[in-house]
C-alpha cells in the first residue's frame, strides 16, 4: 500500500498516512485530486479506480471516506477489508467510533492504526491482539482525562 | 455518545481544536492558528522550563495544525526532547511528529537516531515497537544506514517478542523498499524463512511480506521459502475456520496471510518436485471449491474476504500458466461473477479476464463470455467497469471475433464518455489494422472512427491510415471512393479534410471516370472545405491541388485561379503564402514531364512498428496492455498466424510526416563514392576535409576522419571560454607511421579570436596503436572560421599529408542559462535591434521528431525553457557565449512546422555577427 486518506463527505482531511517519500507539496497534490475524484463518484459504484499507476480502493462509513492506494499487483479486495478491519479497531477502542472521535484523538487513530499496518502491510491482522497492544500502551499513561461534552455526532459502524 | 476520553486527555488541545471547528471561515481559522502559533513559540522559547505534560500538548498541537494543511517551521527540537522522556505517552507524541514531519536537519537526526537506538535497546517491548515503528515510519536514508544491521538481529533473536518480531519485519521490509542497497543479506536470511513456520500467525503475517519483498530482489536467496509458503497454505486452507481464532475474519481462515502466502508463490515458477506441485495444485483446488459452497454468512466481508483469497490464487494459476484445468476453471468461476449483482466482483472478474485472455489454455474459454461482456458495456452504470471491458474485449479479440468487436467498440464509442474515447479509438485502430482481412473494411472502420470522434482521432491514426493505403494499391480505389462519398456530407471532421485531401490528391485519379466524381467535381468539393479548415489542414490541401494538377491537366487552369487569388498569394500566413507562390509557380515553368516527376506518387512506407501501438502502450503503460501476439500465438491453428504475420509485415508503420517532403533525404554517413576518393593516399593528399565537421556542432565526442590508414577520434570539454581537446590517433595498418607530426593553423584573423595551443606527439605510432595528443582552447572573442589541423607522417616510404577542419566552433562556449517566461520575454524586448535578430527558415534535412530536436539544442549548448512558448511545439533556449573579452547572452527560438517539413529559427543576441554565426551552425542540424 502506497498510502492511506480519511476524509469527511466536505473533503476534510481527517487522517493521512504516507508509506513512500513524497514532498509535500505532492502529498497536497494528490489529497486534493483523489479527494476530488472519490467524492465525485455515486454511491452504487464499484471501490476501486485506476489512478495514475495505482489502483484506489475506497469505502464510505457514514460521513467518512477511507481510501487506499496500492500498485497493480496488490488486491483489493483484501485492501478493501484492510479498511474495514481498521474501522472495527476504532470502533472497539472508542466504543461506536464516530468522525468526532478521530478529529478529537487524532492520536490515538495514528498507534492504531501503526500497530495495525507498518510500511503498508498488515502487519496484526487479529483484533484482539492489536487492541491489546493499544490497552497495554493506555495503561502506561497517566490519568488525566477529561470530558468535554456531548457533541451531535454520527456513529461510523 | 460524547466522544471517548480514554488514555490521557489534553484538554488545551481538545479546546483548541473545538476552536477551529468553531470557525466561520477560512480567515478565521488561520487567525486562531496564528494566534496559536505565536502563544506555542513563546512558550518555547520562555524562560520558564515547560514540563513534559506542556510539552508533549504543544507538540500536539502544532502536529494538528500541519496535518490541517498548514506549514510548521519549528517545535521539532522540543518533539525530539519527548523521545528521550521516560513517560510513555510523552515519547509516544515525540515519535508521532518525528514520523509525519521528519526533517532533513542533519543534528536533529543524529539527535532522533540516539533515542531510538536507546529504545531498541532498551528491551522494553513496547518502547522498542515506537522505535521500530518510527524507522518503518520514516524510512530514509539516513535512518537506513545506522540501524540496517541491528533490525535483522532483533528479528531473528530468540528472545524478541513476537510483537516486536512483527514490526522488526516490516520495518526491514520498509527499508528495503527505500534503500534496497543497504540491506544485506547474510546468514540471518535462512532464520527469516523459518519465520514462516513460527507458531504466531502475526509474526508469519508479518515476515511473509518481508520475505515477498526480498525474494524479488534475490529469488536464490529464499527459495526454500516455497515449501515452507506452501505448507503453510495447505494447513489453513484445510483448517476449520475456528482452529485460528482471531485470525478468522468472517468465518475466513487468515485470509490476509493465505492472500501474502499466495503472493510469495508468484515470485516463483511452479515447483519443480511433484510432490509439492500436487500439494499447491490441491490447495488451489481446494480455494476454487470453497468459493462454490453455500455462503457461511451474508456479509459482505464474509465474501470480500473469501474472493480476495480466490482472486489471488487466481492470479498464481495465471502466473505458472501451466494447469490447463486450473485455468479454464479460474475462467468459469470468472464467468459466474462477470454476472454477480455486486458491481466489486464484476469489475475484478473483467480485469483478471484479461490477464486468463493472454494464455494460451484459456483463451478459448475466455471467448465463451463475449455477450456478457459486451451487455457489459452496454449497460454497466459505472464508467470504471465499462473501462475493463473496453480491456477485456481488447484482449480477448482474433480473428475470429475481431469484426464484432470492432462494431461493438465502435458503436460504444458513441456514448462513451469522454474520458475513455481517445483510448477506444487507439483500440479500435489497432484492431482494424492487426485484424483486417481486406483492407476495405480497415478504411471504412477508420473513418467511421473520424466520423463519430474525430475529435479523439490522434495524429498517428490518420497518418497510419494513408500509410496503409499507399503501401496497398488493392485498396487505394476503394479508398479514393469511399473518402470522396464521406466528404459529401455538409458537416464532415476536419480529420476527414486531411485524409481525403491527402488520399484523392494521390488516387483521385482511380474515381475520375466517373462523371459523377470527375477532376472538378472533386476538386470543388475539396476546396468547399478549405475555408473551415485550420492552417495545417489548408497547406495540405494546397498540396494536394498541384497534385491535382499532375494528375489531371483539364483542372489546371482552375487551380491555378485560385493558387492566384490574393487569399492565397497574400495570405497572412507565411507557409500558406509561400505554398501558393511555389505551386503557382512550379505550375506555370515546369515542363509536363518534370511536374510528373516531382509531384510522383509516394513511395510505399518502409516498415517500423506501429506509432499507433507505441502511443497506446505510453498512455496505459506496458505493463497493463495486453500482447496481442500472445493472444495470437495461441489460437485458431497455424494458418491464422501465417495470415496475421503477413498482414503486419506488409503494413508498414514509420511516421507519416515525411511524407510531404518531397526530396529524399540524403544519408548522413559518408558514401561509397567519396571514401574512395579520400582514401587514395597521393602522396601530396592535403585536401582538407570537413566532410564530419557538421555533426560536432551538437556534440563533443566522435570521430572526425577516417581513411585506409588513419582513424582521428576526438573527445573534448569545454568551461566557459576554456577548453580542452583530446585527439586519438589510431593507426589501422600493421606497419608503424613515422615522422608523425600534427600541428594546428588557423587564418590570421582566427589567430587573434581564438588560441590553440597544441601539445607535441610522439613521431612514432606502431601499427594497430593509437596516440593521443591535447589541445588547449581559448576562445578571445567571437570567432565564425575554424582551425584547422595538419598531420604529416611517413606509411611505407610515402608521405602522407592530411589537413581535417577542427571542430572547434562558437557555440562550444555556451553556458545554458535558465530563466523565466517573464525574464525570457523581457529580455528578448531589450534584443529587438534588427541586426540583433537573425532569422532563418528552412527545410528540414532530417526526419522531424522533437525529441531528436531537443536533444541537439541541448548538444549545443542552450538551456531550454518549457512553458514560455505558448505552442508546446517550439522550442525556447537562452545561454550565454563566453570569451576572454565578452559575454553574449543569446536567446533562441525553434518553430517545427511537421506540416510542411520546415522550420523557423530566430535568434536574438546582443551582438550581430554572433547571431549571424550560431543561426548558421544551427539551421544545417535538421
Amino acid at each position: 500500500m502506497q498510502f492511506m486518506l480519511l476524509f469527511s463527505r466536505q473533503g476534510k482531511l481527517r487522517l493521512q498516512k504516507w508509506y513512500v517519500p513524497l514532498s509535500d507539496k505532492e502529498k497536497k497534490k494528490i489529497t486534493r485530486e483523489l479527494v476530488q475524484t472519490v467524492l465525485a463518484r455515486k454511491p452504487k459504484m464499484c471501490s476501486f479506480l485506476e489512478w495514475r499507476d495505482l489502483k484506489i480502493v475506497y469505502k464510505r462509513y457514514a460521513s467518512l471516506y477511507f481510501c487506499c492506494a496500492i500498485e497493480d499487483q496488490d488486491n483489493e479486495l483484501i485492501t478493501l477489508e484492510i479498511i474495514h478491519r481498521y474501522v472495527e479497531l476504532l470502533d472497539k477502542y472508542f466504543g461506536s467510533v464516530c468522525e468526532l472521535d478521530i478529529i478529537f484523538n487524532f492520536e490515538k487513530a495514528y498507534f492504531i492504526l501503526d500497530e495495525f499496518l507498518l510500511g503498508g502491510e498488515a502487519q496484526e491482522t487479529s483484533k484482539k491482539n492489536v487492541l491489546k497492544a493499544i490497552e497495554q500502551a493506555d495503561l502506561l499513561q497517566e490519568s488525566q482525562s477529561e470530558d468535554w461534552g456531548s457533541l451531535p455526532n454520527e456513529e461510523i459502524l | 455518545m460524547p466522544a471517548v476520553s480514554k488514555g490521557d486527555g489534553m484538554r488545551g488541545l481538545a479546546v483548541f481544536i473545538s476552536d477551529i471547528r468553531n470557525c466561520k471561515s477560512k480567515e478565521a481559522e488561520v487567525k486562531r492558528i496564528n494566534k496559536e502559533l505565536a502563544n506555542i513559540r513563546s512558550k518555547f522559547k520562555g524562560d520558564k522550563a515547560l514540563d513534559g505534560y506542556s510539552k508533549k500538548k504543544y507538540v500536539c498541537k502544532l502536529l494538528f495544525i500541519f496535518l490541517l494543511g498548514h506549514d510548521i517551521d519549528f517545535g521539532h527540537m522540543e518533539a525530539v526532547n519527548l523521545l528521550s522522556s521516560n513517560k510513555y505517552t510523552e515519547k509516544q507524541i515525540g515519535y508521532l511528529f518525528i514520523s509525519v514531519l521528519v526533517n532533513s536537519n542533519s543534528d536533529l537526526i543524529r539527535l532522533i537516531n540516539n533515542a531510538i537506538r536507546n529504545d531498541l535497546a532498551s528491551r522494553n517491548p513496547t518502547f522498542m515497537n515506537l522505535a521500530l515503528h518510527c524507522i518503518a515510519n520514516v524510512g530514509s536514508r539516513e535512518m537506513a544506514e545506522a540501524f540496517v544491521s541491528d533490525i535483522p538481529r532483533i528479528l531473528v533473536a530468540g528472545e524478541t517478542m513476537d510483537s516486536v518480531k512483527q514490526s522488526a519485519a516490516l520495518c526491514l521490509l520498509r527499508l528495503n523498499r527505500t534503500s534496497p542497497d543497504l540491506v544485506p543479506m547474510g546468514e540471518w536470511t535462512a532464520r527469516v524463512v523459518h519465520l514462516l513456520n513460527d507458531q504466531h500467525l502475526g509474526v508469519v503475517t508479518a515476515a511473509t511480506s518481508l520475505i515477498t519483498t526480498l525474494a524479488q530482489k534475490s529469488p536464490e536467496d529464499f527459495k526454500t521459502s516455497v515449501v515452507l509458503a506452501v505448507a503453510r497454505l495447505s494447513r489453513i486452507v484445510t483448517s476449520a475456520a475456528i482452529d485460528l481464532q482471531d485470525y478468522t475474519y468472517y468465518f475466513v481462515a487468515a485470509p490476509w496471510l493465505s492472500v501474502k502466502l499466495l503472493r510469495l508463490l508468484q515470485c516463483y515458477p511452479p515447483p519443480e518436485d511433484a510432490a509439492l506441485r500436487s500439494r499447491l495444485t490441491e490447495c488451489l483446488e481446494t480455494i476454487l471449491n470453497k468459493v462454490q459452497e453455500p455462503p457461511k454468512s451474508k456479509k459482505v466481508q464474509h465474501s470480500n474476504a473469501k474472493n480476495a483469497v480466490l482472486f489471488e490464487a487466481i492470479a498464481l494459476i495465471i502466473h505458472h500458466d501451466s494447469e490447463p484445468n486450473l485455468l479454464v476453471r479460474a475462467c468459469n468461476q470468472l464467468g459466474q461473477f462477470l454476472q454477480h449483482r455486486e458491481t466489486n466482483l464484476r469489475y475484478l472478474a473483467l480485469e483478471s479476464m484479461c490477464l486468463l485472455a493472454s494464455s494460451e489454455f484459456s483463451h478459448e474459454a475466455v471467448k465463451t463470455h463475449i455477450e456478457t461482456v459486451i451487455n457489459a458495456l452496454k449497460t454497466e452504470r459505472d464508467v470504471s467497469v465499462r473501462q475493463r471491458a473496453v480491456d477485456l474485449l481488447y484482449a480477448m479479440c482474433d480473428r475470429s471475433n475481431s469484426k464484432q468487436i470492432v462494431a461493438e467498440m465502435l458503436s460504444y464509442l458513441e456514448t462513451a464518455d469522454y474520458s475513455i474515447r481517445e483510448e477506444i479509438v487507439l483500440k479500435v485502430a489497432i484492431l482494424a489494422e492487426k485484424y483486417a482481412v481486406d483492407y476495405t473494411w480497415y478504411v471504412d472502420t477508420i473513418l467511421n472512427l473520424i466520423r463519430i470522434a474525430g475529435d479523439y482521432v490522434s495524429e498517428e491514426v490518420w497518418y497510419r491510415v494513408i500509410q496503409i493505403v499507399i503501401n496497398r494499391d488493392d485498396v487505394q480505389g476503394y479508398a479514393a471512393k469511399t473518402v470522396f462519398e464521406a466528404l459529401q456530407a455538409p458537416a464532415c471532421h476536419e480529420n476527414l479534410v486531411k485524409v481525403g485531401g491527402y488520399i484523392l490528391g494521390e488516387f483521385g485519379n482511380l474515381i475520375a471516370g466517373d462523371p459523377r466524381s470527375s477532376p472538378l467535381v472533386q476538386f470543388n468539393l475539396l476546396h468547399s472545405k478549405f475555408h473551415l479548415c485550420s492552417v495545417p489542414t489548408r497547406a495540405l490541401l494546397l498540396s494536394a491541388y498541384i497534385k491535382f494538377i499532375n494528375l489531371f491537366p483539364e483542372v489546371k487552369g482552375t487551380i491555378q485561379d485560385v493558387l492566384r487569388s490574393d487569399s492565397q498569394l497574400r495570405n497572412a500566413d507565411v507557409e500558406l503564402q509561400q505554398r501558393a507562390v511555389e505551386y503557382l509557380r512550379l505550375s506555370c515553368i515546369a515542363s509536363t514531364d518534370i511536374l510528373a516527376t516531382v509531384l510522383e506518387e509516394m513511395p510505399p512506407f518502409p516498415e517500423r512498428e506501429s506509432s499507433i501501438l507505441a502511443k497506446l502502450k505510453k498512455k496505459k503503460g506496458s505493463s497493463k496492455l495486453p500482447d496481442l501476439d500472445d493472444v495470437r500465438r495461441s489460437v485458431n491453428g497455424s494458418t491464422d498466424h501465417a495470415e496475421n504475420t503477413e498482414a503486419t509485415e506488409t503494413v508498414s508503420a514509420h511516421s507519416f510526416t515525411d511524407k510531404l517532403n518531397l526530396n529524399s533525404t540524403p544519408s548522413s554517413g559518408p558514401s561509397l563514392l567519396v571514401d574512395v576518393f579520400s582514401d587514395v593516399s597521393s602522396p601530396a593528399a592535403t585536401d582538407m576535409s570537413e566532410e564530419h565537421f557538421p555533426r560536432f556542432v551538437c556534440k563533443n565526442n566522435g570521430v572526425i576522419y577516417e581513411n585506409q590508414l588513419l582513424q582521428i577520434g576526438l573527445k573534448s570539454e569545454y568551461r566557459q571560454n576554456l577548453g580542452r581537446m583530446y585527439v586519438f590517433y589510431g593507426n589501422k595498418t600493421s606497419t608503424q607511421f613515422l615522422s608523425f607530426s600534427s600541428a594546428v593553423t588557423s587564418s590570421d584573423i582566427l589567430k587573434t579570436q581564438l588560441t590553440v595551443h597544441a601539445k607535441t606527439v610522439d613521431p612514432m605510432i606502431e601499427g594497430g596503436a593509437q596516440v593521443q595528443q591535447i589541445l588547449n582552447i581559448e576562445c578571445l572573442s567571437d570567432f565564425s572560421d575554424a582551425p584547422v589541423l595538419s598531420i604529416q607522417f611517413r606509411y611505407g616510404g610515402t608521405l602522407q599529408n592530411i589537413a581535417v577542419k577542427l571542430p572547434v566552433m562558437l557555440n562550444k562556449f555556451f553556458q545554458p542559462t535558465e530563466m523565466t517566461s517573464q525574464d525570457f520575454f523581457q529580455r528578448w524586448k531589450q534584443l529587438g535591434a534588427p541586426r540583433q535578430e537573425v532569422q532563418k527558415i528552412f527545410k528540414a534535412q532530417h526526419q522531424m521528431d522533437s525529441d531528436v530536436a531537443k536533444a541537439k539544442l541541448l548538444g549545443f549548448g542552450v538551456a531550454l525553457l518549457d512553458g514560455v512558448d505558448p505552442n508546446p511545439a517550439n522550442f525556447v533556449g537562452a545561454g550565454i557565449v563566453h570569451s576572454k573579452t565578452t559575454q553574449v547572452g543569446c536567446l533562441l527560438r525553434l518553430e517545427p512546422n511537421t506540416q510542411a517539413q520546415m522550420y523557423r529559427l530566430t535568434l536574438r543576441t546582443s551582438k550581430d555577427s554572433v547571431s549571424q554565426r550560431l543561426c548558421e551552425l544551427l539551421s544545417d542540424q535538421f
